[in-house]
């Protein structure tokens, strides 16, 4: 009796420690990718100093006349996300409100998981859809645009990260307790004032919380940009013109076969790290607000 | 007009508004299935699946593509389903409030937010440089089981917290060990609603292109990876095989990615056709993994 109650003790504790390595898996993984990217990237910054990396403003690490400057690609990439935020943002918050504060029930359970699917649509998907649908469409009202360019891409891409804003803004606002709306209404307001002035402001920072995360999303989509906006890293904030993003570059060079060792092999690993730390940063910072907003009503 | 009067307009104004603006994410939709079933239903037809990628359009089929994403969504599904139900049921059953389950759980949830690219990277320096796995079924399958890790954990633990624990105290009172609690009382209560992430992890996984690209992935593949099971007329009869897990691939979303970046119309064509098979899988994982939320809804 005393033996099976020690193995049973004993196979207890193999599963709970198996179960464990399981998650350290997590810590392992996060420790990789920071390893895959230092090691390479140390290697790019032997070559290159980071002074030039940081300010030169051409990116031409495939033409004979090399230059590393980030900047290119960097505004690339805050120019495609400005557009998507501009799309999302307004859209999804508006939605949010409405789910949340005017929509009946039942047409809160029907439309939360069509909105959904905005999101699980594949981004090769919709990078077809902004090249030969969104950009044609928009060409009889721009007639300057080029075939590639930044605001289709952008547009598209707002339209994809539209559910992740109006989930979490909603669930935020659902978050705020009845008790505010309550005291609302017993002073004489009215819906539209309850909903902007009370309760947008009380789940305020679950929002911004949201709209960082969909920054964070759209700085690192990749699909969507390598397809539509084109792989020329220019220095420009024209929406009209093919630019290059951090993503598509690493898409455009693996491509390519490039032999390992070389500086162009290095700078995937370069364009991964800074896309790394914006990322990261940003999801701190979310991850972080949307903590103190649970410590406020829970 | 009194202010209460313009506050009440307001109200109704906000309500179609919103409305509207709710409504036009789900237009775009319907737009884009619209155009994706336009430009290539004609193209959809046996031979579609039963070709390999051509130089002609016309002959151009996704055989190796929607093979080359079976395996992979296999490789996927027996690497990340263990590991991530694992990992969520450590961290919700048995892990303490301490230091390293706060450094775990801060990991996952920054993981979650990692770009998908970034995997790739992380492919290609650890798994193809590192373990010369190659372009393979297995470097591919590790990598987006890694992508969906954090999300099969996340709504396993979703799912084990749904469970009362007046559940787990009954069993306990019956003399059952912690591990005969989860293993019989539950997970199998929880079952559906981690069934639910993950099929809706999985369809993630079914449209990812980034990392696999970022390995390499060929895209020109006229051959499908090694069969598991080979039959013969002598004994042994039956021939197992893993050599496939070590062969080259593509997968659906790659192929259409490389029709899409060709000049000639008749792939854009292609690739439209090609976008109705992978939508109408990531659609159908989608209402499925709808329904049994839905089905799941249950109140203890």
């Amino acid at each position: 009796m005393l033996k099976r109650n020690r193995i049973v003790k004993f196979k207890e504790m193999l599963i709970e420690k198996l179960l464990l390595c399981c998650s350290l898996l997590s810590v392992f993984t996060t420790a990789a990718i920071i390893y895959v990217l230092l090691s390479e990237s140390v290697g790019f910054f032997k070559e290159v100093r980071i002074i030039d990396f940081l300010t030169d403003t051409q990116w031409t690490p495939l033409f004979t006349n090399k230059h590393f400057g980030i900047l290119p690609l960097l505004c690339g990439t805050l120019l495609t996300t400005l557009i998507a935020i501009g799309v999302a943002v307004p859209v999804g918050l508006i939605s949010a409100i409405y789910l949340s504060e005017y929509a009946t029930v039942k047409m809160r359970h029907i439309t939360k998981p069509l909105l959904e699917i905005l999101a699980a649509v594949p981004t090769v998907v919709y990078g077809y859809f902004a090249l030969l649908f969104v950009t044609p469409l928009l060409k009889k009202f721009i007639p300057g645009l080029s075939g590639f360019n930044a605001l289709s891409a952008g547009l598209v891409m707002g339209i994809m990260i539209i559910p992740l804003v109006s989930s979490l803004s909603e669930d935020a606002m659902h978050a705020v307790p009845m008790g505010l709306r309550e005291g609302a209404y017993a002073l004489g307001s009215h819906k539209i004032q309850v909903a902007f002035k009370i309760v947008f402001p009380a789940a305020l920072s679950g929002i911004t919380a949201a709209v960082i995360l969909a920054v964070s999303r759209a700085i690192g989509e990749t699909m969507i940009v390598a397809i539509a906006a084109g792989q020329q890293p220019k220095f420009t904030l024209n929406p009209l013109v093919p630019i290059e993003t951090i993503t598509a570059y690493i898409v455009q060079i693996s491509l390519g076969d490039t032999p390992h060792g070389t500086l162009e092999y290095q700078t995937i690993f370069v364009c991964g790290t800074t896309l790394f730390i914006l990322t990261f940063a940003l999801n701190v910072i979310s991850f972080k607000l949307k903590r103190r907003f649970q410590e406020i009503y829970e | 007009m009194s202010k209460r009067k313009l506050d009440k307009r307001m109200d109704s104004v906000f309500k179609a508004v919103g409305l509207a603006v709710t409504l036009f994410g789900l237009l775009v939709l319907a737009a884009l299935l619209i155009d994706v079933v336009m430009d290539g239903y004609q193209r959809i037809s046996w031979d579609f699946f039963t070709s390999y990628p051509s130089r002609k359009p016309e002959q151009a089929g996704i055989l190796s593509a929607w093979v080359g994403t079976l395996w992979i969504m296999l490789t996927t599904a027996l690497l990340a389903i263990p590991l991530g139900v694992g990992s969520g049921i450590y961290l919700e059953e048995y892990a303490r409030r301490n230091k390293l389950t706060d450094f775990i759980e801060i990991n996952i949830a920054n993981l979650a937010g990692v770009p998908s690219v970034i995997y790739g990277i992380l492919g290609l320096g650890l798994f193809i440089r590192l373990m010369h796995l190659d372009r393979s079924v297995l470097a591919g399958g590790l990598i987006l089981a890694l992508l969906i890790l954090p999300v099969i954990i996340l709504t396993t633990r979703e799912a084990l917290r749904a469970v009362p624990s007046s559940i787990r105290e009954a069993s306990y009172a019956l003399g059952a060990t912690q591990w005969q609690t989860i293993r019989h009382q539950v997970l199998p209560a929880g079952f559906g609603n981690i069934l639910t992430g993950i099929i809706l992890a999985m369809s993630r996984a079914i449209g990812e292109t980034a990392p696999l690209i970022t390995i390499g992935a060929l895209t020109y593949i006229p051959f499908l990876p090694a069969n598991p099971v080979a039959f013969s007329p002598e004994s042994p009869y039956i021939h197992l095989s893993a050599q496939g897990f070590l062969d080259p691939f593509t997968v659906l979303p790659i192929q259409i990615f490389n029709w899409v970046s060709r000049p000639q119309k008749g792939f854009l064509t292609d690739a439209a056709a090609g976008i109705i098979v992978l939508l109408t899988i990531t659609l159908l994982m989608n209402g499925a993994a709808i329904f049994l939320r839905y089905k799941n809804q249950k109140r203890w």
